[in-house]
């Protein structure tokens, strides 16, 4: 039923996501209006079954660790700024970026915040290492039962071998990066928002 | 006593005269106003007869809600704010990549074909992709509309709205409250005991049961539907049935509902015969398949009318056919029902709204108006079996009515999606991963 919801969002909270995260005024009404028609408890936030709704990510075999990646730290609900703050992520580089994130000083899009965004999908208890374990779990999800489990270890393991420069066989966030240095993250890890 | 009963009575003769004249105009507006009803629109509507009233009324109607439109566009210019734009063509581009080609595509040069940290990417992007924009659950809710109809329901911008268009809004709904609301609300009456009283009299379907002003333009006439075969078509609300039935007989197809729904669905059965089945009845899907088959069988009953998709989706796309209907063996005859959303919303949210405000809504809108194409008939191949079938029938009516098609269960509206789909994907993957080391073993 369209979205008298665009009327619930004031002009300063979009101007403050604006800042936050640099997209557009009429994107953020449109993702406002898509987190509305998500939100079927009508209660201003998302919770993990909002998400296992939709069908294309459900049957997503990472989606359970993405729709994660919305949450903060031990929280059952997202509001539509951290809903925001996230999608940032998947937002375009553009060269004349402005806007700031706090933690770390550059855009939520910049390429490390995409490849941080990446790595703690594997990285489940976020101690900022991937060990051999973790590792096999995300390769379980990915694969289902199409492939053993020896095989799987060696695989596991000997990507961690590559990875891994210090000899701890865990791969740390710059081994990660390292490992990632000719992958094309910006493109890979980027959505186009139409205007 | 008697003092206060003569003044009781004086007043009363007082009274009396204003009581009658009352009684008069009422009678007289009642007379007209059935005399109207009765020359303009159910004796036309029997016979065929058009006055060209309506092609006038969606004109002007077009004209308003674009004028409507730009003076919100322009009100919101001058105080500098924005215009809330429906996403019609989408928040995001996709890029319609199968999975195989984009982990090819994302394998660093010259790397071992193997698992790769990066193949994460490809999953997390389409995860998040789906998340801003998903196929499946904007199909259950009404469309967004590009310019504004003049409807509340349907507006997106409350606060631009100037004094001007506040006014004309105003108006549209005293027209629509107080002139189309009573109007069809009789006529729906009227219809509705017409074809109780008439369809027990004579064994024929009335074919003036208008519910609203409707004004459908049917294509394609050389293809209706035959005795002895099956017609199939999208569903967008229960209105689909009283369309397609006012240009030709069917043979429904359906449960048994109770209340007035039951007292109408008996009521057809004695003028034609329909299949109406019992919700036990409709688990068991032979029984089903047997009815279907011997009604079809026999050439003298009328083409069964069916609606594979199962419930309601909101006419921009065509859901997966369930594949019963398709088995029989019989001839197909595919029909397109497209709506002009510009005038009034058909679709019924029925998880959202009831039938009573369903109805509400749809006889205050402007009008229903919809495109009703008759597709050539088809039959099954040797080749294909009945879910190939029933995906190329789906894949012309939507191709026809300008609708997405799509393999997504119409089901989904209320259930969840299947597992198996989801081990698909991972066997994909899989595929890709021990494909390539199967590659590497060998060279």
């Amino acid at each position: 039923m369209g979205s008298r919801a665009s009327s619930l969002l004031r002009e300063e909270d979009i101007e403050e996501i604006k800042k936050e995260t640099g997209f557009s005024h009429s994107q953020i009404t449109r993702l406002y209006s898509r987190f509305h028609s998500l939100d079927k408890g009508e209660n201003g936030a998302l919770s993990r079954e909002d998400f296992q709704r939709i069908p294309e990510l459900a049957i997503n075999p990472l989606g359970d660790r993405i729709i994660n990646a919305f949450f903060p730290e031990g929280e059952d609900q997202v509001n539509f700024r951290g809903f925001m703050r996230t999608l940032a992520h998947f937002r375009p580089v553009e060269d004349n970026e402005k806007n700031k994130d706090g933690a770390t000083g550059e855009p939520l899009n910049s390429r490390t915040n995409k490849l941080l965004f990446a790595f703690r999908l594997y990285d489940l208890d976020r101690d900022d290492k991937i060990s051999r374990d973790e590792l096999l779990q995300v390769l379980r999800m990915m694969v289902g039962v199409n492939i053993s489990d020896e095989q799987l270890g060696s695989i596991a393991d000997r990507t961690i071998q590559e990875a891994d420069t210090n000899g701890d066989m865990c791969i740390s966030f710059n081994e990660f990066t390292k490992v990632l240095e000719k992958v094309d993250v910006e493109q890979k890890m980027s959505i186009r928002f139409l205007h | 006593m008697s003092v206060q009963q003569m003044k009781w009575s004086t007043m009363e003769s007082y009274l009396f005269p204003f009581d009658s004249l009352i009684c008069m105009l009422l009678g007289i507006s009642f007379t007209v106003w059935f005399t109207l009803l009765l020359v303009f629109i159910i004796v036309p509507a029997i016979l065929g007869v058009s006055f060209g009233i309506r092609r006038l009324y969606m004109k002007s109607l077009i004209k308003l809600f674009e004028w409507a439109t730009l003076r919100m566009e322009r009100g919101a210019k001058e105080k500098n704010q924005h215009l809330y734009k429906p996403y019609s063509n989408g928040i995001i581009a996709k890029e319609p990549m199968s999975l195989e080609q984009e982990i090819q595509e994302m394998r660093r040069e010259g790397a071992e074909p193997e698992f790769d940290m990066s193949d994460i990417f490809y999953f997390c992007r389409r995860g998040v992709e789906s998340i801003v924009d998903d196929e499946v659950t904007k199909r259950f809710t009404a469309e967004e509309l590009e310019s504004w109809n003049l409807l509340t329901r349907s507006n997106y911008n409350f606060h631009h709205i100037s004094t001007r268009l506040t006014a004309l809004w105003g108006a549209g709904v005293l027209i629509r409250y107080g002139f189309l609301l009573p109007l069809r609300v009789t006529l729906a009456f009227t219809g509705v005991g017409l074809l109780v009283v008439l369809s027990s009299i004579i064994g024929l379907f009335p074919s003036g049961r208008i519910k609203n002003y409707v004004s459908d333009k049917v294509h394609l006439i050389e293809n209706k539907p035959r005795n002895g075969g099956i017609c199939v078509a999208n569903h967008t609300s229960p209105i689909d049935v009283i369309i397609l039935a006012s240009d030709g007989c069917y043979a429904m197809v359906g449960q048994v509902h109770g209340g007035l729904m039951g007292v109408i669905q008996r009521a057809m059965v004695k003028a034609c015969p329909h299949i109406w089945f019992e919700r036990s009845e409709v688990k068991d899907r032979h029984l089903v398949a047997k009815r279907l088959s011997d009604h079809v069988a026999d050439e003298s009953k009328l083409p069964i009318l069916i609606f594979p998709e199962g419930t309601c989706i909101n006419n921009t796309s065509v859901m997966m056919f369930k594949k019963g209907s398709f088995e029989i063996g019989c001839t197909v005859y595919p029909v397109a029902i497209k709506y002009d959303p510009r005038f009034g919303d058909a679709f019924w949210n029925s998880s959202k709204f009831g039938m009573v405000n369903y109805l509400l809504h749809m006889m205050s809108s402007w009008a229903i108006v919809c495109s009703v194409w008759y597709l050539p008939p088809m039959s099954r191949r040797e080749d294909e079996d009945a879910v190939q079938f029933a995906n190329r029938v789906k894949a012309a009516i939507a191709r026809k009515g300008g609708l997405a098609d799509l393999l997504w269960d119409g089901g989904l509206k209320r259930d969840k999606v299947k597992e198996v789909f989801k081990e698909e994907q991972q066997k994909l993957y899989s595929k890709v991963l021990v494909g390539s080391s199967e590659d590497r073993s060998r060279s």
